[in-house]
């Protein structure tokens, strides 16, 4: 069942997943870190926010190309 | 607030839910087979099955609730967008492919594909119905707020005209025409956001003093302690009569003058420095015990001009002494906010005497620095406290809302619907990409809506279509035009796995009837029928909820009782049919048990102290998907085949 697609994916998965505890425990147990401003007048709550949004993006994208067709022992009837 | 229906929105609604309608009879003779009925024949193309993604996911909570939330209490809304983007990092990592490989037409059957058992198809069916209708209230909630304004009529003939159409939509052609309205719905959804987005950041600031009505609040004073004990009937609890200082819990108490120049007249106290204060002129919506509203201690009125709350959610200071910022950058939009001053308002509710209640809404001055960071709102609160527990209740959130969206039933039968795993692939990739998007703007539109002036006190799910009012008419018409084809499609898509459910899961695997390819579908719009009453009935029941609240517990429901067993299938050989059946069913019932035990059930459902509630903190996840995960492996453990050896 392990195809390198799927390992792909979980390597993927476990980036994400640390960059997103990371946001989550931030504002867990230091939540006045949110507050600095690392822009001027933006602060690290929008600016990790945000972030997090287009990292999702930008790894879906990144998995779309790292997957090959071989990876999908069974896709459907292109080889 | 009184809304009075617009010709341009009534017409807007119908051509809307016209269209949807006639697209779905359109689509509808085209969908004979059981396998047209509930995959769409697997011939979705990945582009439009990605956009439908968003249109089954951006439900009236994304847009309505988060708005909202984030227009009366700032950045935690914004929470609730991370976390539900975030659930489909595990969606397309993890999930996606296998279930597109191992499914046909519900997600039991890809729990089940290794082991044909009945047991399993009965547990995931319960668990697909009873998240479906779980999130399904939330729908129909949000449909019935926003056809008050836009048509005029009360709560539940909103609630009943979705459930109307709803079922003749799935009832006519199942996930084809689910599928297509989804795509119209989602597309349309994100272009108009944006739209409004940049309308909102081209408009910019200004200095107001009330909301768009062009009603100005009061202020009196600055007054010193004494002076205000001299005027008030009553000394607020803190103040003495021969106090100095004002002391910092006094912020926003309510007081009542002896001279007053109405009924129920409060005022509410904001502290300028220590030895000064300012009154604020608050509003009152009074029941009387004849059931009579009063507002502002007038009888509510019924059109236009009469009397009603006034609108609100204004800036009162900018940065510097401008009082106009004139057009903004995507950025610069957040940092002239973070150095303004806005007007936010909470509420009190007094019972008097007589048996009337009045409920006090007043204002709250705020920074804007606050409002752009998280731990305002009531469910976050908790992450500025010192007490472990109420950090839980969030961290408990946040890991529900990131294992919740791969284990919803209406999202999963999506991934049948396509032809293969690389489409399954692309279309959420594409899924992704317009649902972020989506997220993203629904900050500036929450935080436009904030300063806009034209906010409903006392509803917020109210805010996103109020923000476009307040741009012009026919804006309105159209963002709630498509709120409400969200709710159509979202209430479709789980319906639909309803049906499924019932028809795959519980009648012809877990009975054994033995039923005709169209018997299957005659069935299923049965079902889908039922499910669709039912969805109206709660609809009504929970009409006060705030709908992203709802939401959450759809999703802490689903990632309990579907995430351990989907994860572990697919990861470890030694799980058991057993172990999957008990993973599902202690997932299920334990969250389900949690959440109704909570004190944010017991609050804001029977009424209770919040105090009284019988586990520590309301949100289940970070007990109940662990939870899962444990049962399924010791359970795995004890009914291994070979497990004599060992």
């Amino acid at each position: 069942m392990q195809t390198r697609n799927a390992r792909v994916g979980l390597l993927l998965f476990v980036i994400y997943l640390a960059f997103y505890s990371g946001f989550v425990l931030i504002n867990t147990f230091a939540p006045e870190q949110m507050e600095v401003q690392p822009i001027d007048g933006v602060n690290l709550a929008i600016l990790y926010g945000f972030g997090l949004i287009i990292a999702a993006f930008v790894l879906a994208m990144l998995y779309g190309f790292l997957c090959t067709t071989d990876g999908d022992k069974r896709s459907g009837g292109d080889q | 607030m009184i809304y009075e229906p617009s010709t341009t929105a009534v017409v807007m609604f119908l051509v809307f839910v016209g269209g949807t309608i006639g697209l779905s009879f359109w689509l509808g003779s085209r969908a004979k087979s059981s396998q047209g009925y509930f995959a769409a024949h697997g011939q979705i193309p990945w582009f439009v099955n990605g956009i439908a993604f968003a249109g089954d996911y951006l439900s009236a909570a994304s847009f309505l609730g988060i708005c909202g939330m984030v227009a009366f209490y700032g950045y935690d809304g914004f929470l609730y967008s991370i976390g539900y983007l975030a659930g489909w990092i595990v969606a397309l990592f993890v999930v996606a492919e296998p279930m597109k490989r191992l499914g046909k037409f519900t997600f039991a059957d890809a729990l089940n594909a290794k082991f044909q058992s009945r047991g399993i198809h009965l547990a995931a069916g319960i668990s697909t119905l009873a998240v479906s209708v779980f999130y399904l209230i939330p729908q129909m909630v949000g449909a019935g707020a926003l056809i008050q304004p836009l048509l005029g009529f009360p709560h539940w003939v909103g609630v009943v005209l979705v459930g109307a159409a709803v079922i003749m939509i799935v009832v006519t052609a199942g996930m084809v025409s689910t599928t297509w309205v989804q795509f119209l719905k989602g597309s349309l959804l994100v272009v108009f956001s944006f739209v409004l987005t940049m309308m909102i950041i081209n408009r910019g600031f200004e200095e107001q003093s009330g909301g768009i009505d062009g009603h100005d609040f009061v202020e009196k004073g600055p007054f010193t302690p004494t002076q205000i004990a001299e005027q008030v009937t009553q000394l607020p609890e803190g103040l003495a009569a021969d106090a100095a200082t004002f002391p910092a819990s006094l912020q926003n108490s309510l007081v009542q003058l002896k001279e007053k120049s109405r009924d129920h007249e409060y005022w509410s106290i904001d502290i300028v420095n220590e030895s000064q204060a300012i009154l604020r002129e608050t509003q009152t919506l009074t029941k009387t015990a004849d059931g009579q509203k009063l507002v502002n201690g007038e009888p509510l009125g019924t059109k236009k001009g009469e009397p009603e709350l006034h609108p609100i959610g204004y800036i009162s200071e900018l940065a510097g002494d401008q009082t106009k910022t004139g057009s903004l950058g995507p950025l610069s939009f957040f940092k002239e906010l973070n150095d303004s001053k806005i007007i936010l308002w909470g509420n009190e509710t007094v019972s008097h005497d007589d048996g009337s209640k009045t409920t006090v809404y007043y204002q709250k001055p705020t920074t804007g620095s606050s409002v752009l960071r998280p731990g305002t709102h009531p469910t976050f609160k908790g992450i500025r406290s010192d007490n472990f527990i109420d950090k839980l209740n969030f961290l408990s959130l946040m890991l529900a809302l990131f294992c919740g969206t791969a284990s919803l039933p209406h999202i999963l039968i999506r991934y049948y619907t396509v032809k293969d795993e690389v489409s399954a692939r692309k279309s959420t990739i594409v899924g992704i990409g317009a649902i972020g998007f989506f997220y993203v703007l629904t900050l500036y539109l929450g935080l436009g809506a904030m300063v806009s002036g034209a906010l409903d006190v006392t509803d917020t799910n109210m805010a996103a279509p109020l923000l476009a009012k307040s741009m012009n008419e026919s804006l309105f018409a159209i963002i709630s035009a498509i709120a409400f084809t969200t709710v159509l499609g979202t209430v479709s898509g789980l319906i639909l796995a309803s049906a499924g459910a019932v028809t795959h899961d519980l009648l012809i695997n877990f009975f054994n009837v033995q039923l005709q390819d169209h018997e299957q579908v005659r069935v299923a719009k049965i079902a889908s029928v039922v499910v669709g009453a039912i969805a109206i009935v709660l609809g009504i029941v929970f009409q006060n909820m705030n709908v992203s609240y709802l939401v959450g517990w759809a999703f802490s429901v689903a990632a309990s009782a579907n995430l351990p067993a989907l994860v572990m299938l697919l990861f470890w050989k030694g799980t058991t049919r057993q172990g999957i059946i008990a993973a599902v069913v202690v997932g299920m019932t334990s969250s389900l048990g949690w959440i109704l035990l909570s004190g944010d059930t017991y609050s804001k459902v029977y009424g209770l102290a919040a105090d009284q509630a019988m586990v520590p903190f309301s949100q289940p996840g970070i007990v109940t998907i662990p939870l899962g995960f444990l049962t399924l492996i010791l359970v795995s453990l004890m009914t291994q085949p070979k497990s004599e050896t060992v």
